[in-house]
């Protein structure tokens, strides 16, 4: 890495001696994109670390049968909600979209700040009060309904604590948060470009996040919808979702699915932006199919939105539903199958530096298609009967997910850190860190498969002699992935503690994209001036 | 290493609790649970099971040759095009006929897992001429089987706590009472909950439906040979999910109807209805005597 001074700093012409505000202005009432991404940032460490702790325990408690780490099953369920809540709304969203996406949509399109930077402020603020809530019913025991909230569980006969209303309160404040800053994105986005950045030249990681704001901008209010219906079922006395008062629960599916599917596209498309910049940057050349690329992304987001029932296969909807949820959920596997073989063909023919960013984009490349192959699985309706809801379903979620969008916020968090803070990360903590995790993880999950087919059910604090020796594994994996996440910390630590400062573009030719023609870090405020896209 | 030392006990104790299990199964034909360390499908003993498996050994042979292919392909560019030995990247960033054939091959391998797959689910879906009904209702936490067509006979199935277990019965998957169905026969399960969501999942015969409250779910099993197949509810649905075993045994229609009769009988004698442990005892009885199946494993 080419470490320099800052002698190269002021070079744009422009005022950056800025004034910064005083801690509480720049912190609490903050406007600016980059500090808010900072921000969001570090709320998802904090998520992330709540979030692992309670897998922590769930591992532990599944090491061995007839385990009492944690005491009772309703304390488990809670435990299962809070993570699961935690990992997508509290870490993951706010590490790819509100914090990536802050901090480099504007530095990516040429743009000084977001369209409402005091509307980013609120859709930041909005989250802390939401974790507190979703810990409320955590620490209460209350919220033992599975992340999925499907009622009856989930309403006041059988789940009757303050603790469940405040999991859907915080899911509310934290679906509000989305949605202001999905229009903040849209907004900024297609206005903000610089001159001559037309769509068709924009850097896939700001077409990823627009998408992804377009997916939330649709699929949130209806979540919005679903646990409103379900907070009223739960004190006001209507029956939404009630049989007995003439709802019906699998209503709640529909609409919770209908959401939730887009949902987790919602979580890997920034990650899918961050891996191509990352893949083109390390392998010197430019991406191969941009278009191809783009429109696959737009492909996926569009069919995400018409597959929602394949979570529902058993909920006794029609065979033809089924059938044609089968068929639209296959179709998703051709848009990404291209950009699974876009991202090999990058690579193909470049000049690869396997830096700690390029081995975590590898390493995505591999688990997300491991976890991609089996959805195909999982997509089969058939098939579905004997997997449904076993840990075959959480291995293959956990793939595209725990590891597939994790492992794109790990890789950002490489490709960027220097960028955003100064200085360069330890190249040999950064290595140690993208092994154990992904030897554990890999622990984690592989053997999840095995389980799920042999019929382990999840959710399931406690389970017969026979699953053990997978679970097991399992475990151990988990303790790894631990001491994995500890090391991350340490990275955090040596990073920021670091003397060594770094130039503006520190990963030389290959990295092409506006951010690089910025100090490192930015200057409060960037892009005073124009730039101008050939 | 005490861990590991206490994996090996638990593993060691697993041992010959199946090993009784298959002793059982050579009288009472065979017996359907999970096995230690496996890492495939549960065998089939029914033929929807055997059609999922035919299924997934297909999808399987795909999935693993595509994930190879993309390894292989990760692994040689690797290889190949790091920046030690191939020092001046190209530049190429397009290339029309690879894009279409990305695209287009993936289509035809779906094709070729859609078309036995629509065959499968309607299939799966229901059957025309069942022989008999029964109807499953969830409740928090045991599941109610009862016998619309068979003078109402109604059976609670409960797990067995750990003190009660019997030398031979296996933790979190043998019950009080089973649901007793004749071995090849088609049964007709209509799925419905009392509470909240359960779901009735017996993974060797290859069947699984929610049970929704408000709402008859139809679904049909048939075991192929006499013997006790586990399952487990699926569905969260309260702090004793993981304690709401299912465990079916198809007896000969003989025995069934032995069963049946006894059943009724207790029922009509108003003694609580599931009197489990004894009417198991006269299946029992009736199965060693009159089972022609021997062992099917």
């Amino acid at each position: 890495m080419a470490a320099t001074t800052h002698d190269n700093a002021h070079g744009h012409g422009h005022d950056d001696h800025d004034h910064k505000p005083s801690f509480v202005m720049r912190w609490l009432c903050s406007t600016n994109h980059k500090d808010i991404g900072t921000l969001y940032l570090i709320f998802a460490v904090i998520g992330g670390t709540v979030g692992g702790i309670l897998s922590e325990i769930m591992r532990a408690q599944l090491n061995f049968p007839g385990n009492h780490i944690v005491t009772s099953g309703q304390e488990w369920n809670t435990i299962i909600t809070s993570h699961g809540l935690l990992m997508i709304f509290f870490s993951v969203m706010p590490a790819l979209i509100g914090g990536f996406g802050n901090w480099f949509i504007p530095l990516m399109i040429g743009a000084p700040d977001m369209a409402f930077p005091r509307l980013n402020n609120i859709s930041f603020w909005l989250l802390p009060p939401a974790f507190v809530l979703i810990c409320i019913g955590l620490f209460m025991g209350e919220s033992g309904s599975g992340w999925t909230l499907y009622p009856p569980l989930s309403n006041a006969t059988y789940e009757p604590g303050m603790g469940m209303d405040c999991t859907l309160f915080a899911l509310h404040l934290a679906g509000a948060s989305s949605l202001l800053g999905a229009m903040n994105f849209i907004t900024t986005i297609f206005n903000m470009r610089a001159p001559g950045m037309t769509l068709h030249k924009m850097p896939l990681f700001v077409w990823s996040e627009l998408i992804t704001a377009w997916l939330l901008v649709l699929a949130v209010p209806v979540l919005a919808g679903a646990i409103t219906m379900l907070i009223c079922d739960r004190n006001f006395g209507t029956a939404f979702f009630d049989p007995a008062g003439g709802g019906d629960p699998v209503l709640f599916q529909h609409l919770f699915w209908f959401f939730g599917h887009p949902e987790v596209y919602i979580m890997i498309l920034p990650g899918f932006g961050i891996i191509s910049h990352v893949i083109s940057t390390f392998s010197k050349k430019p991406i191969f199919g941009y278009l191809g690329m783009v429109y696959a992304m737009v492909a996926i987001g569009v069919v995400g939105f018409v597959v929602w029932a394949h979570h529902m296969y058993l909920s006794g909807i029609d065979i033809d539903t089924r059938a044609y949820f089968m068929a639209a959920t296959l179709v998703i596997a051709v848009p990404t199958g291209v950009k699974i073989f876009s991202w090999i063909a990058t690579m193909w023919g470049g000049s690869i530096e396997f830096k700690t960013p390029m081995l975590w984009a590898i390493g995505f490349l591999f688990v997300f298609t491991l976890g991609g192959v089996t959805g195909v699985v999982c997509a089969n309706a058939g098939i579905d009967e004997v997997i449904h809801n076993t840990y075959y379903v959480v291995a293959h979620f956990h793939y595209v997910l725990s590891l597939g969008a994790v492992f794109s916020i790990f890789c950002g968090f490489y490709y960027w850190i220097g960028k955003m803070s100064g200085r360069q990360y330890p190249e040999f903590w950064g290595r140690v860190h993208f092994w154990l995790t992904f030897i554990g993880v890999n622990l984690v999950f592989f053997p999840q498969h095995f389980l799920g087919l042999s019929g382990m059910p999840r959710r399931y604090p406690d389970y017969p002699a026979a699953f053990a020796g997978w679970n097991y594994v399992s475990s151990i994996g988990a303790y790894i992935s631990g001491i994995a996440y500890l090391v991350f910390l340490y990275v955090c630590y040596k990073t920021f503690t670091s003397k060594v400062t770094v130039a503006d573009n520190y990963w030389g030719e290959g990295a092409t994209t506006l951010e690089w023609t910025q100090t490192s870090p930015p200057a409060f405020h960037t892009y005073a001036e124009l730039p101008r896209i050939r | 290493m005490q861990a590991l030392r206490r994996l090996f006990a638990v593993l060691m104790m697993g041992t010959p609790v199946l090993a009784l299990g298959s002793g059982q199964a050579v009288a009472q034909g065979v017996v359907a649970a999970p096995k230690p360390w496996e890492i495939g499908m549960q065998a089939a003993y029914s033929p929807m099971k055997q059609e999922i498996i035919d299924l997934h050994n297909l999808v399987l042979v795909i999935i693993t040759l595509v994930t190879v292919f993309v390894g292989v392909l990760l692994l040689w560019v690797m290889y190949r095009y790091n920046a030690t030995r191939n020092p001046v990247p190209s530049r190429i960033s397009h290339h029309t006929g690879l894009e279409i054939a990305w695209t287009v091959i993936p289509v035809l391998i779906l094709v070729i897992i859609a078309i036995p797959s629509f065959r499968l689910i309607y299939y799966l879906d229901r059957t025309p001429d069942p022989d008999m009904t029964i109807k499953v209702t969830g409740h928090q936490w045991y599941w109610e089987y009862s016998y619309p067509d068979q003078g109402n006979v109604d059976i609670e199935s409960r797990y067995i706590h750990d003190e009660d277990l019997k030398p031979g019965q296996l933790r979190l998957l043998d019950v009080d009472n089973q649901l007793v169905i004749p071995a090849g026969k088609k049964i007709r399960i209509l799925a419905n909950s009392g509470d909240v969501i359960h779901s009735f999942f017996v993974p060797s015969l290859g069947v699984q439906r929610y049970a929704i409250p408000g709402r008859t779910i139809e679904m049909w099993m048939m075991a192929d040979v006499p013997g006790v197949y586990y399952g487990e509810c699926n569905q969260i649905c309260g702090q004793d999910h993981s304690r709401m075993p299912i465990s079916v045994r198809a007896v000969s229609e003989a025995d069934f109807k032995a069963w049946i009769e006894q059943a009724q009988k207790s029922a009509a004698a108003g003694r609580p209805q599931g009197n489990g442990a004894r009417l198991m005892a006269a299946a029992d009885a009736a199965s060693l005597a009159g089972d022609q199946h021997g062992v099917q494993r």
